[in-house]
């Protein structure tokens, strides 16, 4: 893990200030620039530019420049340019999603990159599923849920720009060959993945956009629940049911495994105000589906995430110890398979 | 020739209480983030101490289970390779009884020193 020096900030300060001044037309004043979170290869720092005696609270994302596109135990990850456009589609069709203001320009020597306006919210699964400000939304949270995926799933593929199409039968294909990478032999992922493969749900008709990793820990909720969702670089095209399914995996649970949508609701809940937002009726066969395959996938990043460091592209005991939690997807999968064998 | 007492399970607890009673508040303190991985690294090492204390024994369970559910003998990684083969093939799946008893008795094992709290 990378510790931001003074210099780095000021370094990125001084980039920020040319590229704010641009985008909003004045000379900008850059303050309070720290790191927020985010590994060695993907940055995010949070920063107020003050322009014209106004402050705007805003985020850079950005990914190192030596680093390739390659994002978290994935070659499939958006590129930020893309990631910006993505953004900018959802947020035009009304999701709950941070707005983009800005791209960094080559000439910024910051890497790839762009700049959004800060929402207020934490992303802390722990927190807002057990501290005392969140009671309220705790009850809330299930419902919005489906209420924004239904607007994701709604956003103008006109909109977007290109993105990859992604069917049941090309995850498969892709997790096999990400077991055929690893060192050692899986039986339970290919139990699991030949399960998956023998029910594989029909393509369907008109393929939407999937945000490709909606789950707890990956949204910002306050007092009131929901306010912004993140982590948009697994966004493709594809079965909008995927990501339905993905958000009831046990793992996005963090211990409150009695409430299948996001630790925070029923499966009935969630799909009750996904369909009255503007959603698809739900296939609860095809919902399960996809929950067992969310299953196998997170299992496989755990492997991933452990051969990033395994593999010498990074040193990091964090990275290396996820491998060792790829069993407890098994476990769920076994319970899994044998609830509907 | 056996190592002498402590035996890597109970230096390894040893270890885990003493970062986790005086380096981890002192971390908080000084540096969050440094604290979180310490965090984490005092979570692994209770993993290295169960597995001190339990792989072996369930290695050797997997071992015995695999030779006799695949009727053939290799070492474990071989014969686990040869199991994941069947199942890609189809050979093998979830209607099989006794490769569902050998599958759950060996991710009880590996579940009990990876998280036995995880449920």
């Amino acid at each position: 893990m990378t510790v931001h020096t003074a210099s780095e900030a000021d370094q990125i300060a001084a980039v920020l200030a040319q590229a704010a001044g641009r985008h909003f037309g004045g000379p900008a004043l850059i303050e309070g620039i720290g790191r927020e979170s985010g590994g060695a290869s993907r940055q995010t720092w949070r920063f107020d530019a003050v322009v014209d005696g106004k402050r705007h609270g805003l985020i850079l994302r950005r990914d190192l420049p030596t680093t390739g596109k390659a994002g978290a135990g994935s070659t499939t990850a958006l590129d930020r340019a893309t990631e910006f456009r993505v953004l900018a589609a959802a947020h035009k069709g009304g999701v709950r999603a941070p707005q983009v203001l800005f791209e960094l320009s080559p000439q910024d020597g910051l890497g790839e990159g762009f700049v959004m306006r800060r929402v207020g919210g934490t992303a802390i699964a722990r927190k807002l599923l057990r501290d005392p400000p969140y009671e309220k939304a705790r009850t809330m949270i299930a419902g919005q849920l489906g209420e924004i995926l239904a607007r994701i799933h709604a956003v103008d593929l006109a909109d977007l720009p290109p993105l990859v199409h992604r069917e049941a039968a090309d995850h498969i294909a892709g997790m096999r060959r990400a077991l055929d990478a690893l060192s050692r032999p899986q039986p339970v992922f290919e139990l699991a993945l030949s399960w998956l493969d023998r029910r594989r749900p029909p393509p369907i008709a008109r393929p939407l956009l999937v945000h490709g990793d909606y789950r707890t820990g990956n949204y910002l909720a306050d007092e009131t629940g929901v306010t912004a969702i993140l982590d948009w670089e697994g966004a493709h095209l594809g079965d909008p049911v995927e990501d339905l399914g993905w958000l009831c995996v046990k793992s996005w649970r963090f211990g409150a495994v009695d409430k299948p949508a996001g630790g925070f609701g029923s499966r009935e809940q969630l799909w009750a105000s996904y369909e009255q937002a503007g959603g698809a009726t739900v296939d609860p066969a095809r919902a399960h589906w996809w929950e067992v395959f969310g299953t196998v996938r997170w299992g496989i990043i755990c492997h991933q995430q452990a051969w990033r460091h395994l593999g010498g592209a990074v040193k990091s005991m964090e990275l290396a110890s996820i491998g060792r939690r790829a069993v407890e997807t098994e476990v769920d999968l076994l319970q899994l398979l044998k609830e509907k064998a | 020739m056996a190592q002498d007492r402590p035996t890597a399970s109970e230096l390894l607890s040893a270890i885990a209480d003493m970062l986790r009673d005086e380096a981890i508040p002192a971390l908080d303190k000084a540096d969050p983030r440094l604290g979180f991985q310490m965090r984490v690294a005092v979570n692994s090492l209770a993993i290295l101490e169960r597995e001190a204390r339990l792989g072996a024994a369930a290695d050797a369970r997997e071992h015995q289970r695999l030779a006799k559910l695949l009727g053939r003998d290799g070492t474990l990684e071989a014969l686990n390779r040869e199991l994941a083969r069947q199942l890609r093939a189809g050979e093998r799946n979830e209607r099989d009884a006794s490769l569902m008893t050998h599958l759950e008795a060996t991710i009880a094992d590996k579940i009990a020193i990876a998280n036995p709290r995880w449920k």
